[in-house]
């Protein structure tokens, strides 16, 4: 689960992370207000689940969004030439607290479209009022967690402001990873030599401790799957500050985090959050017209990879889950359904804790409940998979059965076509 | 001989919860040596089916001796099981358990590391030996065939997929492990490659793997150093798009090694043979075999 950049600083304030001061807001009049209690010099930052704000564009309609986005891709070098400090990106820097209730305007209601929103943008519903600085030295620092290891790794740069995979790419020695051990956790003073070897200056070296201990005491309370501040910044003052932070909290924790008070479903898709809410394991929409429904995360990407290497396109992933409730296949079948590009649907269950029975049944009475006319192609195999086919027979629908997965993808890219 | 599970296998069950109940009753259908069960609001020294059910891992290791266990209790309480597993020493756990928190796997990754077992999953299908009876899991037994090949697999379903291709074909497996899902797992794929690399049963080995983090680099290394049999390797999510989580907690793009083509250059440098298509892991097997006449037709 992604959270919003002020959601991020809160909480990397309440673990002791230096970060400028803010307020985030939702009006115009809020930002000037804000801004005036700021001292009137300040940043006004739109708010969404996608970087690359200062480098985006916005658009006030969502019919616009998808030919900027093609604008920003075809030229990314000349669009970003013409950005910093320019009243274009979702991020301005304002002299006083009237020209921030301006530019607030200008912005909030409006659809925000960078090189990560994808082309339907981002709506931008709030904006984070900060102080300004004038900034020295830029930095990164990120906790993620190392699969191989086992345990999170603290990683850090002296290139801070840029995406760090290209840093990685462009000079790796830039980057230092550092491997933590859970049971000492990251101190300050690792914290301290870290900075000593980012060669930061002296004045800063006690703050630095103190904001690389915080992100990884933040990293640990939040169920965190990712901490980034990027950049961290020393100010012409020698003052560290966080300037922008991302956090990815772990779906699989959100049993136990604040979920209700985090989570912003606005910024994601709505099919999305209907399957959720519906029990289905994952989905995710994609561009093509062959409806996906799919057990497991493995075989369903397997599915869209047989189905595009057999000429085809996936109009979506879905893992179902484990199929023990009828009612699950039903609106399965109804959210792919809704997708207006779909022109066929692919169903690949191969049951172990699964079971077929369940699915043939499900099928059958969403096709009947939602009135479904695309062909549904069907591959059912594992358990209970003679009654899930004697279902199937006996309903007298039209389903267009096949033995094997090379078979149900040749079969579903040729009824997509007709 | 076989990998990990076999004729000597003696199972704890943890967690007898109604998903608990019905895999085990299929397991025990299956012809495994089921021992004991854990479950704390059973009345402790209760039967259930052939086994007695204990309230803690400790008195049925105590009564009954198991050597593997297997774990489906859900995932805020997996970890809290997997703990209580190492503690009573059990030698092999197996956790079945999908949506376990990744910062509980950091805390029983660094328990693994000093203890005297060996964990495999979570969010895994478990293991099976045909040849035993011995499915210690949740994967269909009627696909499977005694045989000669292993089936190593992030992913449970293509398990199921890439056995019912090689037992249509007539090719049997020697044993089949899932090793998971997330991006924290008890047992790589690397080191279930080695598994098979010393089974005696095994003549060569299916490695499927799919997008996000370096599992499959590191079986590269592996297979390049060390592997004396051939293996054939899938790699899932060639078409998934980055950024986005499919489904497993591991499976997300988030960097230059984790896409399927850098998986699958570095599998195919290393000596494996690549089945480019998910539907063609049986038939590219047959021709291994074939080829290094370990096949009679």
């Amino acid at each position: 689960m992604k959270i919003h950049e002020y959601q991020a600083k809160d909480l990397l304030a309440t673990h002791g992370v230096p970060v400028p001061r803010g307020v985030a807001v939702t009006t115009a009049r809020e930002a000037k207000r804000a801004a005036n209690d700021l001292g009137g010099k300040v940043v006004v930052k739109a708010q969404i689940h996608a970087g690359g704000r200062g480098k985006g564009r916005l658009v006030a309609k969502q019919a616009q969004t998808a030919a900027m986005y093609a604008k920003l891709e075809a030229s990314p070098a000349t669009m970003e030439g013409a950005v910093k400090g320019s009243r274009v990106g979702g991020v301005r820097l304002v002299g006083s607290a009237d020209r921030a209730q301006a530019e607030a305007k200008k912005i909030l209601g409006n659809f925000l479209v960078t090189h990560q929103t994808g082309p339907a943008g981002k709506k931008v519903q709030r904006l984070l009022i900060e102080e300004q600085f004038a900034i020295a030295d830029e930095y990164y620092a990120a906790v993620l967690i190392d699969g191989a290891l086992g345990t999170p790794v603290m990683i850090v740069s002296r290139e801070g402001g840029q995406a760090i995979e290209e840093v990685a790419a462009r000079d790796p020695k830039a980057i230092l990873r550092v491997p933590i051990d859970p049971s000492e956790g990251f101190p300050a003073y690792r914290g301290r030599q870290l900075a000593k070897q980012l060669k930061m200056p002296h004045a800063t070296i006690f703050q630095a401790g103190a904001l690389f201990a915080g992100l990884y005491r933040a990293f640990l309370a939040s169920d965190a799957s990712m901490a980034e501040i990027n950049p961290f910044v020393v100010t012409a003052d020698n003052r560290v500050l966080a300037v922008d932070a991302k956090v990815t909290i772990d779906d699989n924790a959100a049993f136990r985090q604040p979920v209700a008070t985090l989570r912003d479903k606005s910024e994601e898709e709505p099919m999305e959050i209907m399957a959720e809410e519906a029990g289905i394991g994952s989905y995710i929409k994609l561009d093509g017209n062959i409806g996906c429904m799919v057990n497991g995360a493995g075989l369903a990407m397997a599915t869209m990879d047989t189905i595009k290497l057999a000429g085809g396109e996936p109009a979506n992933f879905l893992d179902i889950g484990t199929v023990n409730r009828v009612e699950l296949v039903v609106e399965a079948t109804h959210i792919i359904n809704l997708d207006p590009n779909v022109k066929a649907i692919l169903v690949n269950i191969f049951g172990g804790m699964a079971r077929v029975d369940v699915v043939a049944e499900g099928l059958v009475a969403a096709i009947k409940k939602y009135r479904i006319k695309h062909p549904i192609i069907a591959r059912l195999n594992g358990s209970n998979v003679e009654e899930g086919r004697r279902i199937i027979e006996a309903s007298g629908l039209d389903f267009i059965l096949a033995d094997d997965l090379g078979e149900a993808a040749r079969k579903a890219v040729k009824a997509a076509r007709a | 001989m076989s990998v990990l599970v076999g004729r000597s296998t003696r199972v704890l069950i943890q967690g007898l919860g109604g998903e608990g109940q019905n895999q085990i009753r299929r397991s025990l259908d299956y012809g495994t040596n089921v021992v004991a069960g854990v479950h704390p609001s059973f009345r402790g020294g209760t039967k259930f089916e052939s086994f007695p059910v204990f309230n803690t891992a400790e008195e049925a290791v105590a009564k009954t001796k198991p050597n593997v266990s297997i774990i489906f209790v859900p995932a805020p309480g997996a970890a809290d099981a997997i703990f209580e597993n190492i503690a009573a020493e059990i030698p092999l756990i197996i956790c079945i358990t999908e949506g376990v928190p990744v910062q509980d796997m950091v805390a029983v990754r660094a328990a693994l590391a000093q203890s005297k077992s060996r964990l495999i999953g979570p969010n895994c299908p478990g293991l099976i030996t045909p040849s035993a009876k011995c499915r210690v899991g949740i994967m269909p037994p009627a696909v499977f065939k005694p045989g000669r090949v292993g089936v190593v697999s992030r992913s449970g379903t293509l398990v199921y997929e890439a056995v019912d291709q090689l037992t249509r074909l007539g090719i049997g497996q020697s044993s089949c492990v899932g090793v998971g899902g997330d991006p924290i797992i008890g047992t790589s794929q690397a080191e279930a490659l080695e598994m098979f690399n010393n089974d005696k049963a095994t003549d060569a080995v299916v490695l499927i793997g799919e997008i996000g983090g370096t599992a499959e680099q590191a079986s590269a290394a592996y297979i390049k150093r060390h592997m004396q049999k051939p293996v054939v390797a899938f790699v899932a999510g060639a078409t998934a798009p980055p950024g986005r989580r499919m489904g497993h907690a591991g499976a997300i793009i988030e960097g230059a090694s984790g896409i399927a083509a850098a998986k699958i250059k570095a599998l195919s440098a290393a000596g494996a043979v690549i089945s480019k298509s998910p539907a063609r892991i049986g038939v590219t097997m047959q021709k291994v075999l074939r080829e290094k006449k370990l096949l009679k037709d």
